[in-house]
């Protein structure tokens, strides 16, 4: 069966080559091998180098953010402007507003200055009372009225000092920078060097940024991560609470229970799209149905988390699935054989054994949910919002609230270059939730990683 | 009864159900369990279920239908051509339930009577002033229309609440009755139990289509009365986009989209080599060392929030392009560009090409390699001629779901890209995308009804059609990719 | 072909084609082969027989240096094709594997058509200027394989749409496209049907004219029937190599003789 004769059509028997030389060919293809190789590495180190890149420039930018500069000194709270009445009637406090309290920060930080003997030649009263935040008057008076009995004492007052005064400190700002910057003069800088050599100007841990509301935007220096840390994490509790029970539901359902039809067809095909579907088209869902239809209240962390949920439950489902497909068959046929009903059999063996799985990608669902910003955009949770919203229990969760994305999305889009620092800052909070969810998640599958 | 108070009382009656369901039970046979159909947990739970569920169900359908039944009946308070108008009609009903809360409010803080409250009148001095000193700020002075149907409300909603109460209190309490008279050792508590929690189950896994379909209404609904102001024609094919408060805007899509696949384009220069290289990398030369710390390190870049790739676009990829490139060049001064948006894109993209050409690349049998090598083909001759065109059509379909991840990116674009629509070729120059209008349209203060917002929804339709389009399309590719090999 | 007086043929007039000397696998910590000696001589069909595990196969990956692409395997010891040592540090796998063909146990076609197929091993190693002689050498192994008459009208249909048998016929006219002088076979015919199998070891019978065959099978007929010599591997251990005729019917080893007599394996 085999025609031998048509071996006449093949070439002559190659020359014998020796193994030991390569010939031009293989030299070339080698070539060729080693730079395809090459291109991997080089696609390597590129992509790590630029997640490198841009961790650091984050870093760079954004652990200043965590030191803050502040004014040391004693005010005395005259009682003739703050109560011209004396009779500390709370509503006659309350008539004096944060102007007046401002003028007067800006009056005793002048007398103090020049009982200190510090000066600086040609500076206006003007400039060195804008050395200090005007973020300063408002909680002075916050003081005051909670503690009327303040008035006429002197009290050691702590003030943030402004941001091209914090940036100076920090090196952003420069003489350089200063003589082209209207926001700051050339004494003002003069004159914070000369209060850092006394030690009255200091630069300490900021812990009013982990704390304080967002504040506008001339007072980069006293905007902080409060009520987005509290945004956030209502909605995370709340999508916790609403994709947890649906998602692991609607896993059972459809591995163990769903019959193979078209409803279970419609289903399977609407969880795979969903989870592709741009979050930004959830945004307009959200505000669409749940603010204009259903009247929730914008910006509220109720509408941001039941956006997030909806956006959120295709990955947990998809990953409660795969931890529910991990469990044996022998199992089930073990607890079906003693008479259980099937019922029986997926809550009392098949879920508690596919627990570690669901939550490890719950917890990697929610970490993605927390950096989710676009939707939140649309359902108004960009806005300013300067008070914490109430606890939990107390309907907390219908006032409006920000996002810590949200809130570096807002930062990052203000003109002040302090802002650029606070959003970076924001981001490296956001990354340390973001590490310690992963490694929960990570610790609870090697705990009860379990082989079949 | 407030809702809340009402949950409380179902609550109770629920557990009352749980625990006389129980004991009834069980009293039947003596506390022998054995001769009992059901563990005796499952006439709990059953009486638990009657008692709360038909309840739930009528407070809930009772809350939606309400308030529709009670604006149709304040329509004759109003002029009709009042009422025509969708729009108007909103604005009205929501200045209606405002003054009706102010009143509310009013009452509580002892600012007024209830009998006052009920008869207030506009001709006496002003509501509004009246409901100011009280909290209530109000827009516009209260009109008498407006004010005698926000009464009309107050009187409709406490009778309203009272008949809700009534309605649920008398389903929770039927059905625990039914419950406790259906319990004996012969009532199957357990299938009923479970048939029930199966409905539950189902109910859950609906939420998906539930979702899709709220997305499709709501988007459908608004864009339709878009195009009911704006032309649909000009729309999809006016070449400019320049919204303009005042009217006469023109809202063409094009340009949009040309700055969307413009910048998606670019991304995918940047992440289909990149991850492509990486994936074959990994797959076929890395030894396990290397891969086991290169890997997760390369999927750190899929974990990290965009809104984070959106800062290093405006703070690093911008500047660094315009001055390196851009400027000297002369092709342009705009840090926020195509390029910087499509490269961090890219980047972002680029664990997502890696980690799905990497399993596909590894779902092709051993024995095609071996079969290659065999031969005395190279490593790289093998993944060029025999892994990667068996691997293709998979590929293919990551790729395809790459450049919808790319089309729908929102905040690198926002931050990155810049918002003038321009139809240009020049990658150095800011345009802008869909997305980034969806957000500056949404998130501007104009009023909802205008084309200038409602536009939005019409661009969030498109950009949902885009990219579900190409998701099919990859699925289908990766579904029959799979086939070849089972 | 049962019968086992080799017509035509002197085994003692061919000359070594590779002669293997000391060699040693291991596996990471396993010792996969000890010490193994074999010379497999030119026109001549090899067989290696013995139980799963035994190294049978691992000796023939090392022949073509298939075992490179393992990372944990290490080989020592010396093998020499035509004198040269295949181990050398000169020595380029891909060229080796140019003259060491080998065809696997689960036909492995490419998902492209038969004819890409059989003209893939000529092309990489650049044997072709032109397209007529690529033609020349598509044609002419797929009719050494046997394959010809059966598809040539079809020769752009993919390979992985033939039958069993006639995708293996069709990977050994792709291992004998580029003209190699060794062939090797890892049990060639164990994912084929009982027909099939007939059809390739006729094709090995015939192939023996030109080539140096090594077959590895786990039939000890497939064996007898085809090859004129036979080593048996046992544990690691070359236990015995000879003419097929004597290991057959007069084996040395009382290991060789409990495993054709099936007492192990």
């Amino acid at each position: 069966m085999t025609d031998i004769s048509a071996a006449g059509a093949m070439p002559a028997t190659q020359p014998k080559n020796s193994l030991f030389v390569q010939d031009d060919l293989t030299r070339r293809r080698n070539a060729a091998e080693a730079r395809f190789k090459w291109y991997g590495i080089v696609a390597i180190v590129l992509s790590l180098s630029v997640l490198a890149i841009m961790l650091f420039t984050i870093f760079r930018d954004g652990t200043s953010a965590f030191r803050q500069a502040s004014v040391a000194f004693p005010i005395t709270l005259e009682a003739d402007i703050l109560d011209p009445n004396g009779a500390r009637d709370p509503a006659d406090l309350a008539k004096v507003t944060t102007i007046g309290y401002g003028n007067l920060i800006g009056q005793q930080f002048a007398n103090f200055l020049t009982a200190e003997g510090i000066t600086v030649e040609g500076i206006s009263d003007k400039d060195i009372s804008g050395m200090i935040s005007r973020d300063a008057p408002g909680r002075l008076r916050d003081m005051v009225l909670a503690d009327p009995s303040l008035i006429g004492q002197t009290i050691d007052f702590n003030a943030y000092a402004t941001g091209r005064i914090d940036g100076y400190m920090k090196g952003r700002v420069t003489l350089e920078t200063a003589e082209l910057d209207s926001n700051v003069s050339l004494e003002q800088l003069q004159l914070a060097d000369q209060l850092i050599a006394r030690n009255i100007l200091t630069s300490g841990f900021n812990s009013g940024f982990l704390t304080n509301p967002d504040a506008s935007d001339q007072r980069p220096e006293s905007a902080g991560l409060g009520v987005a840390i509290i945004g956030s994490l209502y909605m995370m509790m709340l999508v916790l609470i609403f994709t947890l029970p649906v998602g692991v539901a609607a896993s059972i359902y459809l591995e163990e229970f769903a019959p193979k039809n078209r409803l279970t067809d419609l289903i399977e095909v609407n969880i795979s799209n969903l989870a592709a579907v741009p979050s930004i088209v959830f945004g307009i869902l959200g505000l669409a149905i749940f603010i204009n239809f259903a009247g929730l209240p914008q910006s509220s962390s109720l509408v941001g988390a039941l956006v997030i949920s909806l956006m959120t439950l295709p990955t947990i489902i998809i990953a409660t699935r795969a931890a529910i497909r991990a469990v044996p068959p022998s199992i089930r046929d073990a607890a079906l054989g003693v008479g259980a009903s099937k019922m029986q059999t997926v809550f009392h063996h098949v879920l508690p054994l596919a627990m570690p799985g669901i939550l490890t990608g719950t917890i990697l669902g929610l970490a993605s949910a927390l950096g989710e910003t676009a939707p939140l955009l649309l359902i108004g949770m960009v806005a300013f919002v300067t008070n914490y919203p109430a606890g939990p229990f107390d309907g907390g969760v219908m006032d409006p609230a920000t996002a810590l994305p949200v809130q570096v999305y807002s930062w990052a889009s203000r003109s002040d270059p302090a802002f650029i620092e606070r959003s970076s800052g924001a981001i490296i909070v956001l990354l340390a939730f973001l590490v310690i969810m992963n490694v929960a998640a990570i610790l609870l599958r090697r705990r009860f990683e379990r082989r079949w | 009864m407030s809702v809340f108070l009402l949950l409380v009382v179902i609550a109770v009656l629920s557990v009352a159900g749980f625990v006389l369901c129980r004991q009834r039970a069980l009293k039947s046979v003596d506390g022998n369990i054995r001769r009992l159909h059901s563990l005796p947990g499952y006439y709990g739970w059953f009486g638990f279920i009657l008692a709360s569920i038909p309840a739930l169900l009528a407070l809930a359908l009772w809350l939606i239908i309400q308030p529709l039944v009670i604006e149709r009946q304040l329509s004759s308070f109003f002029p009709a051509e009042m009422i025509e108008d969708p729009s108007a009609r909103t604005l009205l009903f929501a200045d209606v339930r405002r003054v009706a809360a102010g009143l509310d409010t009013a009452v509580a803080q002892g600012a007024m009577s209830e009998d006052q409250a009920e008869r207030v009148r506009t001709e006496f001095g002003s509501v509004r002033d009246r409901l100011a000193a009280v909290g209530v700020a109000l827009g516009a002075e209260v009109t008498p229309a407006v004010l005698a149907a926000a009464q009309e409300y107050r009187e409709m909603a406490r009778v309203g609440v009272i008949g809700r109460s009534i309605l649920t209190l008398i389903l929770s309490v039927a059905g625990l009755v039914f419950a406790i008279r259906a319990t004996g050792p012969d009532f199957r508590a357990r299938n009923r139990v479970e048939q029930v929690v199966l409905a539950l189950l189902i109910l859950s896994s609906t939420i998906a289509i539930l979702t899709t379909v709220g997305i499709v209404l709501s988007m459908l609904s608004e864009s339709l009365r878009f195009f009911t102001m704006y032309p649909a024609a000009d729309f999809f094919f006016n070449l400019t986009w320049s919204p303009n408060f005042r009217g006469n805007s023109e809202l063409g899509l094009i340009p949009l989209l040309w700055g969307t696949l413009y910048i998606s384009l670019i991304s995918m220069l940047v992440s289909v080599p990149i991850g492509l290289f990486a994936a074959i990398y990994l797959a076929e030369y890395a030894s396990n060392r290397v891969r086991s710390v290169v890997k997760p390190l390369i999927e750190v870049i899929a974990g990290i929030p965009t809104v984070v790739f959106g800062l290093f676009a405006l703070v690093t990829v911008g500047p660094l392009l315009r001055d390196y490139f851009a400027q000297p060049f002369g092709l342009g001064n705009s840090g926020s560009s195509v390029m910087t948006a499509g490269i961090v894109i890219g980047i972002l993209n680029i664990p997502f090409i890696s980690s799905l050409a990497d399993d596909i690349i590894n779902a092709v049998p051993q024995s095609m390699r071996d079969g290659s090598l065999g031969l005395g083909a190279t490593k790289s001759e093998t993944i060029k001629k025999v892994v990667l065109p068996a691997a293709l059509p998979g590929i293919m379909g990551a790729v395809l779901m790459a450049a919808s991840r790319a089309i729908g990116e929102t905040m690198i674009v926002t931050m990155g890209a810049g918002a003038a629509a321009r139809l240009d070729l020049n990658p150095f120059e800011a345009m802008t995308t869909i997305t980034v209008k969806i957000v500056s349209q949404l998130t501007g203060d104009t009023e909802f009804n205008s084309p200038e917002t409602l536009v939005a929804f019409a661009l969030g339709m498109s950009l949902f059609v885009i990219t579900l389009g190409l998701n099919i399309l990859a699925l289908w590719i990766v579904r029959k990719y799979r086939e070849q090999y089972e | 072909m049962n019968d086992m007086t080799h017509k035509g043929l002197d085994l003692a007039t061919q000359t070594a084609k590779i002669s293997a000397s000391g060699v040693q696998v291991h596996y990471g910590t396993n010792h996969a082969l000890k010490d193994v000696d074999v010379t497999i001589l030119d026109r001549t069909v090899t067989a290696f027989i013995g139980p799963s595990g035994c190294g049978k196969s691992t000796f023939l990956r090392c022949l073509n240096r298939m075992n490179d692409t393992v990372a944990s395997c290490r080989v020592s010891g010396q093998i020499l094709l035509e004198g040269e040592d295949i181990y050398d540090r000169r020595v380029d796998p891909v060229q080796l594997r140019a003259k060491v063909g080998m065809v696997f146990q689960k036909p492995n076609p490419f998902p492209k058509s038969i004819y890409d197929n059989v003209a893939y091993g000529p092309k990489i190693h650049g044997m072709t200027r032109n397209k007529a002689e690529l033609d020349a050498i598509v044609e002419a192994s797929l009719r050494k394989a046997a394959l010809w008459n059966e598809v040539k009208d079809r020769l752009d249909a993919t390979g992985t749409g033939l039958s069993g048998g006639q995708q293996q016929r069709l990977c050994i006219a792709r291992a004998i496209a580029t003209s190699p002088e060794v062939l090797l076979m890892d049990e060639p015919c164990s994912a084929l049907d009982p027909i099939a199998t007939a059809q390739v070891e006729e094709l090995i019978d015939e192939l023996r004219h030109q080539y140096s065959v090594v077959i590895v099978t786990h039939s000890m007929q497939q064996a007898a029937r085809v090859s004129q010599k036979t080593a048996f591997f046992h544990l690691g251990n070359l236990v015995e190599f000879g003419e097929t005729g004597a290991i057959f019917t007069n084996p040395k080893d009382t290991r060789t003789e409990a495993y054709i007599t099936g007492r192990i394996g």
